[in-house]
């Protein structure tokens, strides 16, 4: 179970509350969805969960413990524009062996053609970089998938096919997922539950600050 | 406005040594579009969509060659003429938030595409503070730095950037991803109105169904040349579209069914016969032998052998 308890984060004392006494569970196995407007912090709550940032407030548990800082992060974070993830100045072949080695297996579930192996990032289009990100983040240490707007950039055809791969691992494999997107058909399609809270205006996070 | 005929990219590359290696990314693809008129270009990843932007404002890297006949406003388009024009009378919105300058507020970022777009400097500043306005980003963003922007917000700016200046044919590559459907829609309608007042707008995007919102026509683009081209009213159902791939892209949109009745095709574009010959369930023994042309049904085109 990756669990926030209580969660809240600012980028600074003076800037407002983006999120505020925030709970949210996931269980293994399950994909939750979270959607709201641009610029409300959804990504930085997926930040916050992958221990890219330090909470604010509150706790990031799994299965009741706090998040070990060493070694491989059982919660992986897909970001919304995969180029700006990978080192530019390493092939595809170093940039998938990051973590650890992938199994031909994984490549060919994820749809990576070996000729990209040899190629750098920007020989790469966005959905095809997106692609050798999900490789690189489905190690054997994964526990929970953090999917920021991850196929915003790839069209419908391939979108089917990246989703049924992250499903079959959700469902075989026991991940965690939990989904950021914008398009709420495609919530409605992948999720067993929709979480809302940015939905609302950002006043409500205010107004529970100052009381 | 806008006229290309069989255009082709390829790129060279080293492979071992001094050993090069030709490859052709994009091929016989024709396009046109009028003033007035939002033509979405459709395809998936890799497809080299934005390449073809890239070409027609000549910004390719060098290891590229471009073949083909461009026409702007009915005159060839001269790697010349293009230098001349590049930024004044074609604009682009680049896909990647890359194309921000990191170390460059945003504001001074629009004031400079503002000044080189032929603006005299006097009117600098009010076109920048409309471009803003129009796009609804607040006074004190233009101080920002891009890293302090949300994707939406990067990408409004890139929107303002390519359209404070005068040009008549906006290049918009991927202007709505990653936004939400209220931004993307006044994105998308930003586009339209533009169109609306007699300008020229490519949209290239993967996103069919934001496409449709817009769109007068669409051209469905796959490895690297025109599969289909549509008018948008034509994507109501399956019956009226009329290449195979069309109608998979259509039925894997999460709104119609969710479905991959095709596997995304791999990237064989140095291979004989249709590019869908391996994944397409209408194939017959032709498709694996001849490339089909591009021909005309209807009130569009198609390249396929069965259509």
């Amino acid at each position: 179970m990756l669990e926030a308890r209580s969660l809240a984060y600012r980028y600074g004392q003076q800037h407002p509350w983006l999120f505020y006494e925030l709970d949210l569970r996931i269980s293994p196995g399950e994909i939750v969805g979270i959607s709201g407007p641009s610029g409300r912090g959804k990504s930085t709550l997926a930040k916050v969960l992958a221990g890219y940032l330090p909470p604010g407030r509150g706790s990031v548990m799994i299965d009741g413990r706090p998040m070990p800082s060493s070694g491989h992060c059982p919660v992986q974070l897909l970001f919304q524009h995969p180029e700006l993830a990978v080192n530019p100045r390493w092939k595809v072949s170093n940039i998938l062996r990051e973590a650890e080695e992938p199994t031909p297996a994984l490549l060919q579930d994820i749809g990576i053609e070996l000729a990209w192996l040899d190629r750098y990032p920007h020989e790469l289009s966005g959905g095809e970089m997106q692609r050798v990100c999900l490789a690189r983040a489905l190690g054997s240490g994964t526990r929970y998938l953090l999917c920021d707007e991850m196929t915003s950039m790839l069209d419908a055809l391939t979108q089917v096919h990246i989703w049924r791969v992250v499903q079959d691992f959700a469902h075989g494999r026991g991940l965690g997922i939990l989904v950021i997107s914008h398009d709420k058909t495609l919530l409605a399609r992948l999720c067993s539950r929709n979480i809302n809270c940015f939905e609302g205006s950002a006043a409500h996070f205010e107004k529970s600050t100052s009381s | 406005m806008l006229a290309i005929q069989d255009l082709s990219i390829r790129f060279t590359s080293y492979t071992y040594g001094l050993r090069k290696k030709e490859s052709c990314v994009v091929r016989g693809l024709d396009l046109s579009i009028a003033p007035g008129q939002v033509m979405a270009v459709i395809g998936q990843s890799g497809a080299g969509k934005s390449l073809l932007a890239h070409a027609l404002l000549g910004i390719l890297p060098r290891n590229a060659r471009v073949e083909g006949r461009v026409f702007f406003k009915g005159q060839p388009l001269t790697p010349e003429r293009l230098s001349s024009i590049r930024g004044r009378e074609i604009a682009l919105i680049p896909q990647s938030v890359t194309a921000l300058n990191p170390l460059l507020r945003v504001g001074v970022q629009v004031a400079r595409a503002a000044r080189l777009s032929g603006i005299s400097k006097k009117d600098v500043p009010t076109n920048v503070r409309h471009a803003f306005a129009r796009y609804l980003l607040q006074k004190e963003i233009t101080a920002w730095f891009p890293f302090q922007l949300s994707g939406g917000m990067a990408r409004r700016v890139l929107t303002a950037t390519a359209t404070v200046g005068m040009a008549d044919l906006i290049l918009a590559d991927e202007p709505t991803s990653g936004l939400d459907p209220i931004t993307a829609s006044e994105t998308l309608g930003h586009l339209r109105e533009l169109a609306n007042t007699g300008k020229a707008v490519l949209l290239i995007t993967h996103d069919l169904a934001t496409a449709l919102q817009v769109a007068d026509m669409v051209t469905v683009f796959c490895s690297g040349t025109t599969v289909e081209v549509a008018r948008a009213d034509d994507f109501q159902g399956l019956c009226q579209l009329r290449h195979p791939y069309t109608r998979a892209l259509w039925s894997a949109l999460p709104a119609n069914g969710f479905v991959g009745t095709m596997q995304p095709i791999e990237k064989s574009s140095n291979a004989d016969g249709c590019p869908f010959h391996r994944c397409c369930n209408d194939q017959d023994a032709v498709c694996s032998q001849r490339v089909p042309e591009l021909k005309r049904s209807g009130a569009g085109w198609v390249r396929c052998h069965h259509a």
